[in-house]
């Protein structure tokens, strides 16, 4: 049972929670200039990423809001938990206190069960810091998804 | 099928209704056990699901109506009879007793809605949708410890503190509303399960404790 730290409710079981799919694909800002294969690709071709993925989820059962997480597809070691819209935390490295900003104050008045689990800590000692140009802003044309 | 034209106004259908967990009310009786923990539905509140931005002008004129809204999680607001959970950053349960409901003479859901206005959001009478269950005693927190993964210990779980979880693998509000008294709010279609559910984990407390 993963122990998933809600920016709204805390510490919460993963049962609680509705997987939502990799994160950071955005709808493409011109569908109709997309060919066939284009499109496909922007709605069923995912990253199989081993290791540090990021990708979205739901707490359905409590406060019903999403949110975005880093998590290890390996170890399953939650690494940051960050607000839908906020770039991802260890490519962007623009702006990484918005990333932060979720789990602080609220998980306190919650009955937590576990005193900390590993969301507050961005470990941006990351693999790779400089592979900016390829993934900069959402603002570029091609959907992450669909260039794969 | 009732016969309807006998009904005289609302009060006639008062009669004829039944809340979800009625048909427990016979177990629930014999299940609890007096001073050790005692389960009773407590049902036909009235309720109302608010969604409005409570940082918005609406959300004040909601905040008017109700004497405030819950911040954060696990708070809950409110003045006497009126008490407001908080389900979400914008999303609020605003529950009441039954009398304050619009059809029986009070004004909850009406100033609610003209609070609102025409502002994005919305208000909606809620009240059938949830039973409420009332499990206090010395051993209510014990039952609840064995479907809830939350934290349920009086350092951390105060009094006043509502939170939106599972108990017994059900959605649930769970309302402490003092040191040994607990609200679940199942939703209606739950009610059966999660009163069969407390009973159970009830039971071993009408035997004596095993030393």
């Amino acid at each position: 049972m993963l122990l998933i730290s809600c920016p709204n409710c805390g510490s919460r079981d993963e049962t609680e929670f509705h997987y939502g799919g990799q994160a950071h694909v955005p709808y493409p800002e011109n569908p109709s200039g997309l060919n066939d294969r284009e499109w496909a690709e922007f709605l069923f071709y995912r990253d199989n990423t081993k290791g540090i993925f990021a990708e979205r989820w739901l707490h359905s059962t409590g406060c019903r809001q999403w949110f975005n997480m880093l998590r290890d597809t390996v170890s399953y070691d939650i690494q940051s938990i960050y607000p839908m819209g906020a770039p991802r935390p260890d490519k962007a490295a623009a702006a990484p206190e918005s990333g932060t900003a979720s789990t602080a104050a609220d998980s306190t008045t919650t009955g937590s069960a576990a005193p900390s689990i590993a969301a507050t800590s961005i470990t941006s000692t990351s693999t790779a810091p400089s592979t900016a140009p390829s993934t900069t802003q959402s603002g570029t044309t091609a959907p992450e998804g669909a260039t794969k | 099928m009732a016969n309807t034209t006998a009904l005289t106004g609302i009060n006639g259908l008062r009669d004829i209704r039944r809340s979800p967990a009625s048909h427990l009310a016979e177990a629930l009786e014999t299940g609890s056990v007096p001073g050790k923990v005692v389960l009773k539905e407590g049902p036909f509140q009235t309720m109302a699901g608010v969604r409005v931005d409570p940082s918005s002008e609406e959300g004040a004129r909601i905040a008017s109506v109700t004497s405030g809204l819950p911040v954060r999680c696990g708070e809950v607001a409110g003045r006497e009879g009126v008490s407001v959970l908080w389900l979400g950053p914008s999303e609020f349960l605003v529950v009441a007793p039954e009398e304050a409901h619009d059809s029986l003479g009070g004004d909850l859901i009406g100033s609610l809605t003209s609070a609102l206005g025409d502002a994005p959001g919305q208000v909606v009478d809620l009240s059938a949708n949830r039973t409420t269950y009332e499990l206090s005693g010395p051993r209510a927190r014990a039952v609840l410890e064995k479907g809830c993964a939350l934290d349920l210990h009086p350092r951390k779980f105060k009094p006043g503190t509502a939170l939106t979880t599972e108990v017994g693998n059900i959605p649930v509000t769970l309302w402490k509303t003092g040191e040994e008294s607990f609200r679940l709010f199942p939703r209606a279609s739950f009610a059966d399960f999660l009163g069969r559910w407390l009973l159970d984990a009830m039971r071993e407390y009408a035997s004596p404790e095993v030393p």
